[in-house]
């Protein structure tokens, strides 16, 4: 086989990969790229495909840029081959495609579904058992759905990925039911109040929700999946599951390599790793929280944009700082907008905690302040210019004087200290 | 207690098919006409608390207010008019004097719509000033008896030293408005206004805000009965200073500035303490006598290096010829003389209706007065008192003034809509008050632009009007009765203006 | 590329920038239609924020680094050719990350509450509708 080189490598083709192309191309137009990803779609948007399992958006939608993005970048695509392996000292990755030489790399493969260790869900899932973080997963789940009457599923797991699902289920009218580890769906961005709140809309949507246990039993007879069994005893018919309980970082690639790994590839704020002229980002990287100070994935798609950008225009020779995120999510919860930035929903000695309900329990909003800054802002029901609050958080702005302010429905520039709103009108230099 | 004799002058409606609800007029009207009924989910308008004012109306975005006169009619009566009575009324619940604010509102006489000018035709030819120079400048101070020359290698050096003299552009100036009658931003609109056209703003007798000083060199100060911040510092910024004596809109009495329009700006600027009353008295209480006049012109003088010309307003009353010529003797560079139609923030309203002659007799009897004298030369004239136009203008100074003050045109020129009720400190346009919520409502750089398009404008008209009489400097039109002619005049009135009656010739 | 600034000494918080925003958008284009009978489909995209006697209104900065476009997972926000940052509310799935992350809290809900709504520099005219009828000159716009 002919000797592969890419000067310009890139692991994986979502959002992260899309900003390094074009951070890339902002200081070097010239160099090729080269592209290998396992899945064979050009780049899409990961978010969507809850939207186009519902049916609420077509093929056309889901893509992140217009087809001929990768010809006018100058990127050469190596689509649905695998990345197995990176190999620094002769410098090259082993692909299901061959090996590829590189010159400077980037891995952007964002992560795996997590599959718990049920019983019944074995070597191979039964059919009608479903993970779902990729269009192939929306595509599947489509096809079980045409093949044969399916009218209840199961959705194992009550984070983003779960609630997506099981929106777009209940789009498609099966009755669904939600099961949660923790005491409330959305543990890591939701506080109990306003998990409340968005319990009370999954009920209202005719979504049954069971918190505080997950399944220990998938039964399955050769048609498929039939039913499950859940810790506390009850047993659930059912013609599909969905596991939907989280994300793991795919680093199984630089398992063998010298590169630091945590839970995800450790990064700096260039998203270099550990090993000169290697970067990560996206999924697959661990950079340092502006608010918690340790490294933390944090699985966010603008953060994978950001990152991915950063990370191009250094591997071009120019020079870019990713060093200012933190972990923020917004998702409407069967109507009930949902927006969770920072520590949300912690609570400390160090921690002051102000919280303000709306009246008929309609809005909900807790601010989070460290040391006179805020480190943590939830917003349910009511999210108009919650971005002021994130921008406050990023700067780090002193907010002691306008604490009373926070929590106000009515809370606006006006509100803020006048050099930094001084500096939000101006926008410039805004960066996530 | 309701004052039930007090009925409302003006009766605001609305068209119900162009109301959109959008409360434009409730967030900008002053007085709480305006208010957002929640209940019926519409704006209400009372129109008892309006004053005529049109900022509803020039910023409802349908036109779908009005404001009339109320309907409410008395039976007809040449003696007692509506206003008369509603006075009558609102002294009976009140007890107390009547105010109003800007001039005299009364029908009086106007005497510049009733003098015409002249025109060229056939033996002397038009000038068209698109095509030839038109001279407009105007040197204000006093000039020399004589001009005296020598020989001195080989040159003509002038050897009378002149006085100092004040160079306008064009001759007309803004007349005094204190800061703290009108606002801030109104002040220095008037100041970079003059300072570009090319002439220059009174400071009134408020002093000089330290926003206004950049401007100094465009400014004329004023010494008022208060003496508000008057400092040696502030007697040689300015270009000129000026003595006032009177003012056209109340003559006999002081100045008033209520303490609600004496905020910090203004108690620094004036040095009084804020929240106190700014009154100024009706004398100088320095000056008794013309020989006390002088001595206070010529200590200006000194105090400023005999550098700055030294004017004298006077208000127009009967014997305004007279004192005229007695400032000119006393020493005055430049008399200005304001007649009973001047503008004010505040005054009682019988003193500011009845009290002085109109400008045009003032001026006109002045200015023969000197020229009987023989002392012409020696001080400029400078009229005011209810300049509405170009017109008025060139009249003015065919009458004899050599430069005009204008005051009400430049604040209707920034927005002002004459509703007189200056006074109450709730100007809806953001002039004549210093509540900062409604004085944020001028921007001193529109209404910079506003003040210098209405000189230009005018500027533009009295070149034309001067090529239209064949004549191509305002010089060759000043005192120059012959180019004036009266129209329904009685002989008594022509023979004070100095004018013939039109239709009779050369 | 000219912006829009406010200057807060000269806004008298009379919103007819709100108002104008509106009929701009509107189809009926006239003040009357537009705000008795369009009002419920139409969010205006400027908004006068009062506090005491300050006000001025806020709407999208049009950033260098807009945040708003690496957070849209739809790619509905974007910069158009003269280089303000325009949502295209055909690709827009209504998740708020752009509401999550602006810090001028420019962008809304539109009136549908389906997708998101912000300023777009009134695209097709030479001035923008409140601009133009800042009755004070409290809006300008210029390069900056």
């Amino acid at each position: 086989m002919k000797k592969a080189r890419a000067e310009v490598l890139i692991l994986g083709n979502s959002a992260a990969a899309v900003g390094a192309i074009e951070g890339f191309r902002r200081v070097d137009r010239v160099t090729p790229i080269t592209l290998v990803a396992k899945e064979p779609y050009q780049a899409y948007s990961r978010p969507l495909i809850s939207h186009l399992l519902a049916r609420e958006i077509g093929e056309t939608r889901m893509y992140l840029r217009p087809s001929n993005f990768y010809m006018t970048n100058g990127v050469q695509t190596i689509l649905g081959e695998k990345a197995r392996s990176v190999d620094p000292v002769r410098r090259r990755v082993l692909t299901t495609a061959g090996p590829i030489e590189y010159g400077k790399l980037l891995i952007a493969v964002g992560g795996h579904p997590v599959i718990p260790p049920i019983k019944g869900l074995g070597r191979g899932l039964p059919a009608g058992v479903f993970t779902f973080t990729g269009w192939n997963d929306a595509v599947a789940i489509d096809r079980w759905l045409k093949s044969r009457p399916v009218r209840q599923a199961v959705v194992l797991g009550g984070g983003l990925i779960g609630i997506k699902a099981a929106e777009a289920l209940q789009a498609r009218l099966i009755k669904v039911h939600m099961v949660e580890l923790a005491d409330h769906v959305l543990p890591l961005a939701l506080d109990n109040y306003a998990a409340g709140m968005a319990a009370e809309r999954i009920r209202q949507a005719g979504v049954s929700l069971e918190c505080g246990t997950t399944v220990e039993r998938v039964h399955a007879d050769p048609a498929g999946v039939t039913g499950v069994d859940l810790r506390s005893g009850k047993h659930i018919p059912c013609e599909m599951l969905v596991v939907a309980i989280g994300v793991k970082p795919a680093t199984e690639l630089v398992r063998n390599t010298r590169i630091k790994c945590d839970r995800a590839i450790v990064v700096d704020e260039h998203c270099e790793t550990t090993l000169p002229g290697i970067y990560a980002a996206g999924d697959v990287s661990q950079a340092t929280d502006l608010i918690t100070g340790e490294k933390r994935a944090i699985p966010i798609f603008p953060r994978a944009c950001m990152q991915g950008r950063t990370a191009g225009i250094n591997m071009a020779g120019g020079l870019a700082r990713a060093d200012r995120s933190f972990a923020m999510n917004s998702v409407d919860v069967f109507g009930l907008s949902t927006v969770s930035v920072g520590l949300a929903n912690a609570c400390g000695n160090n921690l002051e905690v102000l919280e303000k309900a709306g009246p008929a329990g309609g809005s909900y909003r807790r601010i989070v302040i460290r040391d006179g800054m805020v480190v943590g802002a939830l917003f349910a029901g009511k999210i108009d210019r919650a971005g002021i609050v994130t921008g406050l958080i990023r700067a780090k702005i002193n907010v002691s004087a306008i604490k009373d302010m926070l929590i106000n429905d009515e809370l606006g520039l006006l509100s803020l200290p006048s050099e930094y709103r001084k500096h939000v009108v101006e926008g410039e230099g805004i960066e996530i | 207690m309701r004052k039930w004799l007090v009925q409302p002058e003006f009766s605001v409606e609305r068209n119900a098919l162009l109301c959109t609800q959008c409360q434009v007029c409730v967030r900008q009207c002053a007085n709480d006409v305006h208010v957002f009924d929640e209940r019926d989910n519409a704006v209400f308008s009372d129109s008892s608390h309006c004053v005529g004012c049109h900022r509803c109306t020039t910023l409802c975005p349908t036109g779908a207010i009005s404001v009339k006169r109320t309907a409410l009619e008395f039976r007809e009566n040449a003696n007692w008019s509506a206003s008369v009575i509603r006075n009558l009324y609102r002294q009976a619940e009140d007890g107390g004097v009547l105010l109003s604010g800007m001039g005299n509102d009364r029908g009086w006489r106007n005497y510049w719509d009733r003098l015409v000018l002249n025109a060229s035709q056939v033996t002397n030819p038009s000038i068209d000033p698109l095509r030839e120079p038109m001279e407009l400048t105007t040197y204000l101070g006093r000039k020399p008896d004589r001009v005296e020359f020598e020989r001195r290698d080989g040159k003509m050096i002038m050897k009378t030293r002149l006085d100092p003299q004040l160079k306008l552009d064009l001759p007309v100036m803004f007349s005094a408005m204190s800061y703290g009658s009108i606002s801030l931003n109104a002040s220095v609109a008037l100041a970079r206004a003059a300072a570009a056209a090319g002439t220059f703003a009174n400071t009134g007798e408020g002093g000089m805000h330290k926003s206004v000083l950049p401007n100094a060199p465009s400014m004329i100060v004023q010494v008022a009965s208060g003496r508000f911040g008057v400092t040696p510092e502030y007697l040689k910024c300015g270009a000129a200073v000026e003595i006032k004596i009177g003012q056209g809109a109340k003559p006999g009495i002081g100045g008033h500035l209520p303490g609600e329009k004496v905020d910090a700006q203004v108690s620094e600027t004036r040095m009084i303490p804020e929240g106190s009353d700014a009154i100024s008295p009706a004398p100088h209480h320095d000056i008794y006598s013309i020989e006390d006049l002088k001595q206070l012109i010529f200590a200006i003088k000194e105090a400023t290096e005999y550098m700055k010309p030294v004017l004298v307003k006077i208000a127009a009353v009967h014997n305004v010829a007279a004192i005229a010529s007695g400032c000119v003797h006393a020493g005055a560079d430049i008399v200005a003389i304001d007649g009973f139609r001047g503008g004010t923030g505040a005054a009682p309203t019988m003193i500011r209706d009845n009290v002085g002659i109109p400008i045009e007799l003032a001026l006109a009897a002045v200015d023969t007065r000197l020229r009987e004298e023989g002392i012409r030369n020696r001080a400029s004239i400078v009229a005011a008192g209810g300049f509405r136009s170009s017109a008025d203008v060139v009249k003015a100074i065919a009458l004899g003034a050599d430069a005009v003050y204008i005051a009400t045109a430049a604040l209707i020129a920034m927005g002002c809509h004459l509703c007189q009720k200056c006074y109450t400190g709730k100007c809806n346009w953001g002039i004549a008050t210093q509540d900062p919520l409604l004085t944020k409502r001028l921007n001193p750089e529109v209404a910079t632009r506003r003040l210098e398009n209405l000189l230009r404008g005018w500027s533009h008209e009295i070149k034309e009007m001067l090529g239209g009489m064949g004549i191509n400097a305002i010089e060759s039109l000043r005192g120059n009765r012959e180019h004036l002619r009266g129209i329904g005049l009685s002989d008594a009135e022509l023979r004070v203006l100095g004018i013939k009656h039109a239709g009779v010739g050369a | 590329m000219k912006r829009i600034f406010a200057r807060e000494e000269y806004c008298l918080a009379c919103r007819l920038c709100e108002i104008h925003c509106i009929v701009k958008h509107s189809k009926s284009k006239r003040v009357v239609s537009a705000m008795r009978d369009e009002k419920d489909t139409l969010v205006q995209s400027v908004r006068v924020e009062e506090q005491g006697r300050s006000s001025f209104a806020v709407q999208c900065r049009h950033c260098k680094d807009a945040p708003c476009i690496d957070a849209c997972i739809a790619g509905a926000m974007a910069r158009d050719p003269g280089g303000a940052v325009a949502c295209n509310s055909d690709r827009c799935v209504g998740c708020w990350s752009c509401i999550m992350v602006c810090p001028a809290g420019a962008i809304t809900k539109s009136a549908t509450g389906k997708v998101a709504s912000k300023c777009d520099l009134c695209a097709d005219s030479a001035v923008p509708a409140c601009v133009e009828n800042c009755p004070n000159e409290a809006l300008i716009y210029e390069e900056g």
